[in-house]
Order: structure tokens, then C-alpha cells, then sequence
């Protein structure tokens, strides 16, 4: 029964993760991972981890995704990507090569080379049982590690305003990118006709 | 059957390694950002079935961090797409090179 419940949930979160790889629009690509971040929330279930995989899906698929399909709109990029062109010659043997690397390594580190993980038992925050998780996550954030989550809230106020301050609006023109001469396909690229109502509204 | 941890680490390496390739692959920065998401997504179910194997609590600690950082990460990297793109519509990483001095 668990066997079935992670083979089900692997082939979700890998052909979520193929999707993302290869979608040509950037919608289904967010859809794609959203996918791939729900099988990843039962794997955390089948392993008693209940608090982190409905944090998983509150946040990833609740709150990043939703964000990222947001930026997708706001901006107008969902554009299809054409994914036959290489933009450098070699990028993706390359690229397969370096994948195949990363796999093998870690593979072997974490399977081959030492025979499985090794390590001590825990001694002073051990796991408890599947239905104290909660609690018990609760407990050791809050007690153990309380420094770091108030270093965490600091981290998101900066964050938050950092975002406001780089979508901010600035007076005048926008300065518009130079264009890069190589490796962009001319047709979809409205040069200046797009700028005009920004400026307008700059406050 | 058993499911041991080593099945967990191997599908937590194999997602890892698809979300690097699609970083190496892709040209728009946000797919780039979601092929990110998904190594950090690997990295988290392989603490947790550590954390599972080891009997530790740290493990679900740490990918709660993780998920913060994520969190924080995502907020300020689609700011800086949305600058770019407001000054280039369509603008993929390639043509950020112009940012070099």
C-alpha cells in the first residue's frame, strides 16, 4: 500500500517536473509545477510530515504559483516559446551532459558510497509519532530555533518592501533595454510602441 | 514492499537534477524561477525522509526555513522580472548581457 502510494505520487511529481521542463507556454509550465508540488505534499504525508505538507500546498501552490501566474498576466508574456531554436550551439548536450553528472554524483554520495545514509539517532529533538508532529515542530521552532524564525520575519519585511521598492513606478521614461543583436527573434519585439502609456502614468 | 529512504533520496536526486537541466535549458527567466522551485521542492523531500530515516525532528525544521526563504526569494526575483520586463517586453536571459560592464 505505501509502495503503490509513492510510485503514484513519483510518477506525479516527475512527469509535473517533465511538464515544466518542456511546456512551451509559461501558464502551463506554472500549472506543470503545481502539479509536481501536490505529489510532493503526499510523499511529506506518507512520511508523517502532516504540518509541512499543508504548508506546502498553502504556500507553493497558494501563494508562489498563484504569484507567478500573476506576473505572467500582469506582464503579457504568456506567450508560446519556440523551443526548437538553440539559443547556443551545444547548450543542450551540454546541458544533459551536466544533468547526468549531478545525478550521478549525488546518487552515488548519498546511495553507493556509504551504503545508505549513516548517522546517530537523534538525542534532543526526537521525531514522536505522526500525530504529536505539529506540536512537536511548534515546540522546537519556538524554543530551539527562535532566533532564526525572528530572523525569518525579518527576512520577509525586507523582502516585501524590497519588491515594492523595485516595482515601484519611478518619474520620467523608463529607460528601455538595448536590444542584444544575436539570439532574439525580431518578431515579437514592439520596441517603442509599448513604453508610451508607461510614462504617462509614472507618478 | 518496503519503502525505504533510499527511494525517497533517488526521486529527491532525479527532481533535482530535472530542475537543473530545465535552468540550463530555458530561456525565459520565469520558467528559470519554476525549474528553481523544483530543485528546492527535491531538497526538501530529502530532508524530511532523512529526518524520517534518523528519527530526527531537524529535517522538518530546516525545510521550514527553506520554505520561508523560498517564500522571500520568489517576492523579490519576480520584482526584478518585472523591472526587466517593463523595459523589454519579452525579454528572455540572454538578453540580460547588456548588464555586463
Amino acid at each position: 500500500m505505501e509502495a503503490a502510494v509513492f510510485i503514484v505520487s513519483a510518477v506525479i511529481v516527475l512527469s509535473g517536473a517533465f511538464g515544466v521542463l518542456l511546456a512551451r507556454n509559461p501558464v502551463h509550465a506554472a500549472l506543470f509545477l503545481v502539479q509536481s508540488v501536490f505529489g510532493v505534499a503526499v510523499l511529506f504525508l506518507l512520511l508523517d510530515a502532516t504540518f509541512l505538507a499543508a504548508v506546502q500546498v498553502i504556500v507553493y501552490a497558494g501563494a508562489i504559483v498563484i504569484l507567478f501566474l500573476f506576473v505572467i498576466m500582469l506582464l503579457g508574456v504568456d506567450r508560446v516559446e519556440n523551443l526548437d531554436v538553440e539559443p547556443i550551439a551545444g547548450q543542450r548536450p551540454l546541458a544533459v551532459v551536466i544533468g547526468a553528472g549531478i545525478l550521478g554524483t549525488t546518487l552515488s554520495a548519498l546511495l553507493v558510497a556509504v551504503g545508505g545514509p549513516t548517522g546517530a539517532p537523534a538525542a534532543n529533538s526526537p521525531l514522536g509519532d505522526a500525530g504529536d508532529n505539529t506540536r512537536r515542530l511548534g515546540e522546537a521552532l519556538f524554543t530551539d530555533h527562535v532566533f532564526a524564525v525572528e530572523l525569518t520575519a525579518l527576512l520577509l519585511t525586507v523582502a516585501v518592501v524590497g519588491a515594492v521598492v523595485l516595482v515601484r513606478r519611478l518619474a520620467g521614461p523608463l529607460q528601455p533595454l538595448p536590444v542584444v543583436a544575436a539570439a532574439s527573434e525580431p518578431e515579437d519585439e514592439p520596441e517603442d510602441t509599448e513604453e508610451a502609456p508607461d510614462e504617462e502614468a509614472g507618478v | 514492499m518496503e519503502v525505504t529512504v533510499a527511494w525517497y533520496l533517488t526521486l529527491g536526486a532525479v527532481l533535482f537534477t530535472l530542475g537543473a537541466v530545465g535552468l540550463l535549458v530555458r530561456r525565459n527567466p520565469l520558467v528559470m524561477f519554476m525549474c528553481v522551485e523544483l530543485m528546492l521542492n527535491a531538497v526538501n523531500l530529502t530532508f524530511v525522509s532523512l529526518g524520517d530515516d534518523l528519527g530526527d525532528l531537524g529535517g522538518q525544521v530546516s525545510v521550514f526555513f527553506v520554505l520561508v526563504v523560498a517564500a522571500a526569494e520568489v517576492v523579490v526575483g519576480l520584482g526584478i522580472i518585472v523591472a526587466i520586463m517593463r523595459r523589454r517586453a519579452g525579454a528572455t536571459a540572454d538578453d540580460l548581457s547588456v548588464l555586463r560592464g
